[in-house]
């Protein structure tokens, strides 16, 4: 290569405080990247996403999206398992994909010094997999076990009954990983139908942070992601709104601690409401202070933890919690959660809840950009959810424009006492199961 | 050394507990050229600063030199139980306060035990670093608290081992493995307690240990972030400096007596899914035993167990297909008797006795042949070359000096682990593995699941 056509868009200006400057790459085959550039540690940390996870693997094959997020980096091109492997370990070169519920993701590290090497063994993987018997078999092996001992753990089958019973008939319900039937059914020619579906330029997004520069990133970006497709498959599933009509199911399981998983619908993250929710839900069952932690932890001593969260997919939000509390008193746990339901909805969180809040919303998110990694995913997330170009600029004053009048109109909605629905594994005492309890993924399979 | 999290996971003996809902590894003191800042206050507290000035934030850690094996007889879960205590308040600040302030300014806190040491932390904007100093220094010397707080408060503790432990019949298992792995020294007590004594700590015992153990001299400040020396040392005087100097005695830990017989523990539970196999040899670290051979035990667990192409994964795993995971580990860091470890189950329906024979085959492989020079080399290239990322961060690398400090390594064993494990040979490593790999030292548990016909219908 002679010629380099690249240009870079320079829209943040350095944040007063925060001093992440981004800069928007173009490569010169059309991809985009977002760079923050540093080059005071001789490391490059890159992270990328695709639209569709485990919501697109077919009935009957779930866990499609897993195994392959487990396959595509066991050989590729003319390097087999071992010799893919070796190579990544000998330059301590970090790769792995994920499967989520929405995006099938990945993340690379290298050090400067193998940053061909590293960007090489990327686009093999993505473009070259192997799918060699031996690595998908052994691979398929360990997720068959996992799944096992997924029926077997008590909050992992509390869990995939509790997804269950929100969303009977939606993807959102099925289990990320699979059951031992339908991993044993997935073929290698469902693994390259997914990629040929779904890893596709048009929604790829891509934050890269370290030591590059962005002339160099640009050229990188035709080199790993300008073989992949155009555009990707329509993903084709509706809206879903979750089905939490209020009242428990309880999993009769002989421990001595009852663990809970409770919620209902919740708000998405394209809500222009939603870090008035995502405050409320801090003030609730944040951590150290919240209403939860001092009335359940704090003052009785009912659980080593309780806590809440917004749980925003792509097609549904949910707002959910949990708890684990000794079998004989875990009916105390859920009286206390319920009665602080119903009295946030009916008087929403006072000035200084809502001001502590609001302080842990913002810090929060910047402390938690203290490496490289979570810098890039950062980068990403921000472009797959259309934040905007200026989010980390403005993302503390979305935060503080939650007032108290907004707060309580919103914890109205938010809280649903009525709709609360809780799972409960254990041994309870004093708790009485009004649902049944929802199908139980890949219990039947013996 | 750079273990993946499962593994580090599985590396339980020294790992930690913390008072949140968010365990900690220790991770090993990899490190390289983190270039630090050191001091000694007056009273005898040393003061290591790490600058990274990515992001205005600090990371603000005191590490002190006790923990679960430091507990009077007993009175296990006691150095656990002071920990949830510390945030209970103080003469000055009551219950909450300190909190507050931290949550005011947008921070992040906790902290965390270990067999070797205590440690509680905040993660801040850098303009808060000289608050969270006052009301750190504070509670080390001011804690006040009654017997209003004991009962709930033993209750977390109690809910946080039928978390961790009661609820999961490996956590259990793990549990009684540990207990057979040390016939005296302290190590062998859970470090969240044993259920019958957590149920009777009281008030005087938590007061007894603090006003023992939590004193400047026993006490390490770690800063990292956006700041230098100078910005923390004139802080560091006006706060922690303030309190008096008092002498802390030291550490009195059972010996551990020879070890004469191998050990085996079995156990069988209709809430396993699948069986799984450990092996345990008492090894020397930093601080124990044969010191030397800590470099070397590294290099070893590296080739054994780097990854995908490490000994016993290509030869369990990939090439004779018998096991769906097997590793080793290796934990120099401890006070006391550290501990090599290696691990494995089967594939779907598989034979755990297959696993266990494969893994005794690879060790008496390592015994008999020894490794080559050219695996040693291949993963110091690996360690080292990873080590760079320990630079990434901030908590990390105050932890890594944390850790060092408090268990009796210094700033410049840190410095310096890069070029002592490039200087590691084959002939060390199989003298270290020989010295280990004895059968008399060892402990062996098999965790099965019942028979389908003893399980519960739920």
């Amino acid at each position: 290569m002679t010629r380099i056509i690249a240009f870079f868009a320079l829209f943040l200006t350095a944040l007063p405080a925060w001093a992440i400057e981004i800069q928007e790459v173009k490569s010169p085959g059309g991809i985009t990247a977002w760079l923050v550039e540093d080059h005071s540690n001789p490391i490059v940390a890159v992270s990328f996403s695709f639209l569709g996870g485990s919501t697109s693997d077919p009935a009957g094959k779930e866990g499609r999206a897993s195994l392959l997020a487990a396959t595509m980096d066991e050989g590729a091109g003319d390097l087999d398992s071992q010799a893919f492997q070796g190579k990544l370990e000998d330059l301590a070169i970090r790769l792995s994909f994920s499967a989520g519920r929405d995006t099938f993701s990945g993340t690379m590290r290298t050090l400067t010094r193998n940053a061909d090497d590293a960007f090489d063994l990327l686009r093999l993987a993505l473009t070259e997999p192997r799918f060699d018997a031996e690595p998908v078999e052994r691979i398929r092996d360990k997720m068959l076990i996992d799944a096992s001992r997924a029926l077997e753990r008590p909050r992992s089958l509390l869990g995939g009954a509790f997804y269950k019973g929100l969303f009977p008939n939606d993807p959102y319900g099925n289990p990320a990983d699979g059951t031992r039937a339908s991993l044993a059914a997935i073929t290698v020619d469902d693994l390259r139908a997914f990629m040929a579906e779904r890893l596709a330029k048009d929604t790829l997004r891509i934050g890269v942070v370290g030591d590059i520069t962005p002339k160099q990133l640009a050229t990188r970006l035709d080199t790993v992601f300008g073989g992949l497709p155009e555009t990707s498959a329509p993903l084709g599933l509706p809206e879903v709104l979750a089905e939490a009509p209020g009242g428990i199911f309880v999993i009769d399981r002989d421990i001595p601690q009852s663990n809970v998983f409770f919620g209902h619908r919740g708000i998405k993250r394209d809500d222009p409401d939603y870090f008035v929710a995502a405050v409320l839900s801090e003030i609730m069952g944040g951590g150290f202070g919240s209403r939860l932690n001092e009335e359940v932890r704090e003052k009785r001593g009912l659980a080593y933890g309780v806590y809440t969260y917004l749980n925003p997919f792509d097609r549904s939000g949910l707002f959910l919690g949990g708890v684990a509390t000794d079998n004989a008193r875990v009916s105390e746990s859920l009286a206390i959660i319920k009665s602080e339901w119903e009295k946030m909805a009916a008087e929403g969180p006072t000035q200084e809840e809502l001001d502590l809040a609001k302080s842990q919303v913002k810090g929060g998110f910047w402390l938690r950009l203290e490496n490289s990694g979570s810098i890039a995913g950062t980068l990403v997330a921000i472009q797959r959810l259309d934040l905007g170009k200026n989010y980390l600029e403005n993302r503390d004053g979305l935060v503080e424009a939650v007032t108290l009048e907004r707060a309580k109109a919103m914890a109205k909605t938010l809280f649903q006492p009525e709709n609360l629905t809780i799972g409960v594994i254990g041994k309870p005492a004093n708790v009485e199961a009004t649902l049944p309890t929802p199908p139980i993924p890949g219990r039947e399979e013996g | 050394m750079f273990q993946s999290l499962k593994r580090l996971a599985l590396a339980l003996p020294l790992a930690a507990l913390s008072l949140g809902a968010v365990a900690v590894a220790a991770s090993p003191a990899a490190a390289q050229l983190f270039d630090p800042e050191t001091a000694t206050l007056d009273n005898g507290m040393e003061v290591v600063v790490i600058t990274n000035d990515r992001l205005p934030v600090v990371t603000h850690m005191v590490w002190y030199r006790v923990g679960g094996a430091d507990e009077p007889r007993g009175k296990s879960g006691i150095a656990h139980f002071l920990e949830h205590l510390l945030f209970k308040g103080t003469t000055n600040a009551p219950e909450g306060e300190f909190s507050d302030a931290i949550r005011r300014v947008g921070g992040s806190e906790n902290a965390f035990t270990s067999y070797d040491y205590t440690a509680y932390f905040q993660n801040v904007p850098v303009s808060a670093l000289e608050e969270m100093m006052r009301y750190e220094a504070d509670r080390m010397v001011n804690l006040d608290i009654d017997e209003s707080d004991i009962g709930p408060e033993r209750d977390v503790i109690l809910e946080e081992r039928r978390s961790r432990v009661d609820n999961n019949p490996a956590a259990l298992f793990r549990e009684q493995v540990q207990a057979a792995t040390y016939l005296h020294y302290p190590y062998r007590i859970p470090l969240i307690g044993w259920k019958h004594e957590m149920e009777r700590l009281g008030l005087r015992d938590a007061l007894d240990f603090y006003d023992r153990w939590y004193t400047p001299s026993n006490a390490i400040l770690v800063v990292a972030g956006d700041v230098t020396l100078a910005d923390v040392l004139p802080l560091a005087e006006k706060t922690y400096g303030q309190i008096p100097a008092r002498a802390v005695p030291p550490r009195e830990r059972s010996v551990e007596p020879p070890q004469l017989a191998e050990r085996r523990l079995e156990m069988t539970s209709d809430q396993v899914a699948q069986p799984s196999f450990s092996r345990r040899y008492l090894a020397p670290g930093y601080n124990w035993g044969d010191t030397e051979h800590a470099y070397p035990l590294q290099i070893l667990a590296e080739v054994l167990s780097g990854g995908a192409t490490g000994r016993l994964y290509r030869s369990l795993v990939v090439e004779q297909k018998i096991a769906a995971s097997a590793g080793a580990w290796y934990s120099p860091d401890g006070v006391g008797p550290s501990g090599f470890g290696f691990y494995g189950s089967p594939r779907p329906g598989g034979d755990i006795g297959a696993v266990e024979a494969a893994i005794d085959a690879e060790i008496a492989t390592l015994l008999a042949d020894g490794v080559t020079q050219e695996e040693v080399d291949r993963a110091i290239a690996r360690v080292t070359a990873a080590a760079v990322y320990a630079r990434d961060g901030v908590s990390g690398p105050a932890r890594i000096f944390g850790l060092a400090l408090a268990t009796g390594q210094t700033v410049e064993d840190v410095e310096a682990w890069p070029a002592r494990i490039a200087e590691v040979t084959a002939e060390q490593v199989n003298a270290a593995a020989r010295a280990v790999f004895r059968q008399d030292q060892s402990v062996t548990g098999i965790l099965r699941p019942a028979p389908v016909t003893d399980r519960q219908e739920g």
